[in-house]
């Protein structure tokens, strides 16, 4: 029996105070969506800004100005055996005040001038071409050469009269020497080869990444080498063969805490464990690289666990049923089937291991190195702490080449991911 | 080095392999039905395989960890007077001159007077105790190579059970690859403890956990002003504080935000393009995010506060103006700003992991008693998750307080004891970075400190993740 409720208020007032109800509803239901837009666009937008900035900051440094300059090979000031001794550019400086008509002063400092906008890279090149064909010596040979950095930074636009004079280290007259130079014609705009032919070096136009790529190779090297093994033959026994207990519960704890220990911690078992006691060389892809592969090594355990714990057991039980050894079944029936999944996870910790930074700046990889590394056991750059070390440069043509390597590194870590996520969709399958 | 053998090595493993092979081949030949072999020919020779290369790498491998520090002390230990009377730091300079001498390089430096006859016999002293120890360990790798050749082939007849004997070294092997992530925690554990309480030999515990003060600058002389550092760690806490804070008010709203969008609201379509966008800001390095604060983000603060402090100065809240006119680049605002947003795919993929493991009866029941998306989310979804969700903060907590890089470029060097936003702070991973960075001796407190701080962090980290780990596990388990 239900006894009508008596309604205090009257049908029309119910029904509108029921709609502004469901309207403040709607309206906060549409706010609520409206957060999580936001939400994600803050997300996307600052990534969107991220990458549009430092493309920005480091397109200019793919390409590069030089200049041809004539240069007559005065046989008095250069020695035969050694030309490389010979200052070049003070020669090219003096040769091209001569022609414009300039008389410098007694100390030099107009040469000292012109010379500022020269990079010593000329002096290899008019230094090789002499060593190729000693009859060039006394004649007047056109050699190209990358432009100093600040003259290359005017080239660019990015150093303008506007700014005060004591802002800058190009003056106005060098600003002019530099226009007169464009008005002949001699100076080109090409491709900045040497950017990803060089190793380090102090002077910006010179500076490549090479150096800091091959020992970012190498150590990755050491790291797969060592991680991927390890990480997937620890992951095989914890997933497939070790029996519930004490000792797998330890490993597992472990496993996962090791996984959230920061990146410099491992940096201080590098300097303790590596350096300090076993004497291995310091700046080292080795050292790098063991430090990277213990780092990566927990990922690496976790991701592969997961894709053995998607492979069915009915394939496990058909296997056994055929009278395979529980070691064949993994190695033969299970473990093939996981692998689209361990390489996706590997190529993910890989490339974690390639961008991480700290672990490497306390194991000494902050030191200036110009060469390319050859071994293992050579000191060596890497490419974030490439980016670290330019950072920190107080020369502003550095800025760009900053943001260039940068670029490179991300081009590596997008291929890397994009392998992954490729691999993942090609091998995904439902069971 | 002794890596060379291992090439070596494995020539001798694959022979092993062949003859333990054929040998097991020819002892099945012509043996009667009920005698057949228990296991086929490859696996005796996988089994004749091992016994050469296990014993023949352990040796190779404890030569290879064991053999640089055992060379170092044997070298110091019979070095003459003069050069054990040398500082630490010229000492191991002279003695890796005496090493590039010994392999027939150049000395780096020149050493006078004795030290220079020193080099010398120095030098011979320390090739002839590199090359005892590389060819002891040569001959010692080949040895056990052998012996345990001859040991597998002794044992090779029909009724050996190769391939269960071989799948239990397999199994070892297995297990020893799992040991190497326990091996990594005492190691960690270790260095941390040893060179730490090195430095609490120094600096008390109490004066480093309490002290207001951090100058950890130690004068070369004695008699320098300010000769000795001042090592308490309090600022450094406050600062690695106030910048995981700031962190995390930017990563929480909108990495749970996001996750709720995205598991709840979009699209198949738009969830298959911002899911990997946001896995892009995730993988991307964090020292590009530090270069990205300190040359972008840094002056743009600067200039935002800088102009607001312009239109203050004068007016009533002129002191307010005049400091902000005085912000720097380098504030505890870009870095944790910056570093909120490193870890918006961090929040955004645990929560939405938490999220979507709530179970769809829960939302049915709560769409059927008439309620909107937002109130479902807000009354059911939230409340059931929020355990996970406050496991994920947690982890993306001890995350902020131990990122490195973004901080050590956008935050700065000098030790405030402030909780304003817009000063300068520093943090622990900072300081561990400066203080092992440039040229130093490995035994000053400056050095050690870092292992103090590196073991504070480690501790901190590890609470926090234990934890939220059990706090993520305990929550998961409820809907199973």
């Amino acid at each position: 029996m239900t006894e009508a409720t008596p309604d205090t208020l009257a049908t029309g007032e119910r029904d509108s105070l029921l709609k502004r109800g469901l309207k403040a509803r709607y309206a906060r239901e549409g706010r609520f969506k409206l957060y999580g837009l936001l939400a994600i666009s803050v997300a996307v937008g600052f990534l969107l800004l991220l990458l549009a900035r430092i493309i920005e900051q480091g397109h200019t440094a793919f390409y590069a100005n030089e200049i041809t300059v004539p240069v007559y090979m005065d046989p008095a000031r250069i020695d035969r055996a050694y030309p490389q001794g010979t200052n070049f550019q003070q020669m090219v400086a003096q040769q091209s005040l001569t022609r414009m008509g300039i008389t410098d002063d007694a100390s030099g400092s107009l040469n000292t001038a012109y010379r500022a906008l020269l990079s010593s890279e000329l002096k290899f090149r008019a230094a090789d071409l002499i060593r190729e064909n000693p009859a060039l010596i006394g004649q007047t040979v056109q050699v190209t050469a990358p432009v100093s950095d600040e003259a290359d930074l005017y080239y660019k636009g990015e150093l303008t009269r506007d700014i005060p004079a004591d802002q800058r280290r190009v003056t106005n007259q060098q600003m002019d020497w530099l226009d007169g130079l464009k008005r002949d014609g001699a100076v080109s705009t090409s491709f900045n080869t040497l950017l990803f032919t060089n190793g380090d070096s102090t002077e910006p136009e010179l500076a490549g990444v090479l150096g800091a790529l091959v020992g970012s190779a190498l150590m990755l090297l050491v790291t797969a080498s060592l991680a991927i093994p390890l990480g997937v033959g620890a992951a095989v026994y914890l997933e497939e063969f070790a029996r519930k207990g004490r000792i797998t519960d330890l490993i597992e704890v472990n496993i996962n805490n090791l996984a959230a220990v920061p990146s410099i911690v491992y940096g201080l078992l590098g300097v303790a464990l590596f350096i300090n006691w076993a004497h291995l060389p310091r700046s080292s892809p080795l050292v790098g690289g063991l430090v990277l592969a213990l780092m990566a090594l927990p990922t690496i355990i976790i991701a592969t666990r997961s894709a053995l714990k998607a492979v069915p057991p009915s394939i496990r039980e058909a296997a056994l049923a055929m009278g395979a050894s529980r070691t064949q079944t993994v190695f033969h029936h299970v473990l093939p089937l996981a692998m689209p999944g361990v390489l996706t996870g590997t190529i993910i910790s890989m490339a974690h291991a390639l961008g991480e930074t700290a672990p490497l700046l306390l194991i000494g990889m902050v030191s200036f190195v110009p060469g390319i590394p050859s071994s293992l056991t050579e000191p060596t750059g890497a490419l974030p702490s490439l980016v670290y070390i330019w950072e920190n440069a107080s020369e502003r043509a550095f800025h760009e080449r900053t943001a260039a390597a940068i670029l490179v590194l991300l081009a590596f870590m997008i291929v890397m991911n994009a392998a992954a996520i490729l691999l993942r969709r090609r091998f995904e399958r439902r069971w | 080095m002794i890596w060379f053998l291992l090439p070596v090595l494995a020539v001798l493993a694959a022979i092993a392999y062949g003859l333990g092979r054929a040998r097991a081949q020819t002892l099945a030949r012509g043996l009667p039905k009920r005698d057949k072999p228990h296991s086929r020919p490859e696996q005796h020779g996988y089994y004749a395989l091992i016994w050469v290369a296990v014993p023949a790498l352990v040796v190779v491998i404890a030569a290879g960890i064991f053999s640089a520090p055992i060379e170092h002390s044997l070298i110091a230990a019979g070095s003459p007077d003069v050069v054990t009377a040398l500082e630490p730091f010229r000492r191991e300079a002279f003695m890796s001159d005496a090493r590039a001498v010994g392999e027939g390089g150049r000395a780096l430096q020149a050493w006078p007077g004795e030290l220079g006859q020193a080099l010398v016999t120095e030098a011979a002293r320390t090739a002839r105790i590199h090359a005892t120890l590389v060819w002891g360990a040569v001959v010692a790798a080949v040895l056990a190579a052998i012996m345990g050749g001859l040991f597998a082939f002794g044992q090779i007849k029909p009724t050996l059970r190769a391939r269960n004997r071989v799948e239990g070294w397999i199994g070892g092997l297995l297990l020893a690859c799992s040991a190497v992530a326990i091996l990594t925690t005492v190691g960690i554990v270790f260095s941390l403890l040893w060179d730490s309480l090195r430095f609490f030999q120094t600096v008390p515990v109490t004066e480093f956990l309490f002290g207001t003060q951090w100058s950890p600058q130690i004068a070369i002389r004695a008699d320098q002003v300010g000769s000795t550092g001042a090592f308490g760690a309090v600022p450094l806490f406050a600062g690695t504080f106030l910048i995981m804070l700031i962190a995390m008010a930017v990563a929480a709203p909108v990495g749970l935000f996001s996750a709720i969008y995205l598991s709840e609201y979009a699209s198949s379509l738009s969830r298959g393009i911002v899911k990997p966008l946001l896995e892009i800001l995730a993988g991307v390095p964090t020292v590009v995010y530090g270069f990205f604060a300190a040359l972008t983000v840094g002056p743009a603060f600067r200039e935002f506060f800088n102009g607001i402090g312009a239109l203050l100065v004068g007016g009533p809240l002129d002191g307010i103006g005049q400091y902000l006119m005085l912000v720097q680049n380098q504030m505890a605002l870009v870095a944790g700003a910056v570093m909120g947003i490193m870890l918006i795919p961090f929040v955004s993929s645990l929560s939405d992991d938490i999220i979507n493991a709530v179970p769809q009866s829960l939302r049915d029941g709560s769409y059927a008693m008439g309620a909107t998306k937002s109130e479902t989310v807000k009354r059911v979804l939230l409340p059931a998750a929020l355990p996970g969700i406050a496991g994920a903060l947690l982890l993306a907590m001890s995350r902020a307080i131990g990122e490195t890089m973004i901080v050590t470029m956008a935050a700065g060097l000098a030790a405030n004891l402030t909780l304003n936003p817009l000063d300068t702070v520093t943090t622990v991973t900072v300081q561990i970075v400066t203080l092992l960075t440039g040229d130093q001796e490995f035994d000053s407190p400056k050095t050690l400190a870092a292992f103090g701080l590196g073991l504070t962090l480690f501790l901190v980290t590890l609470m926090l993740n234990i934890v939220a780990q059990r706090i993520v596990q305990t929550y998961r388990e409820q809907y199973d």
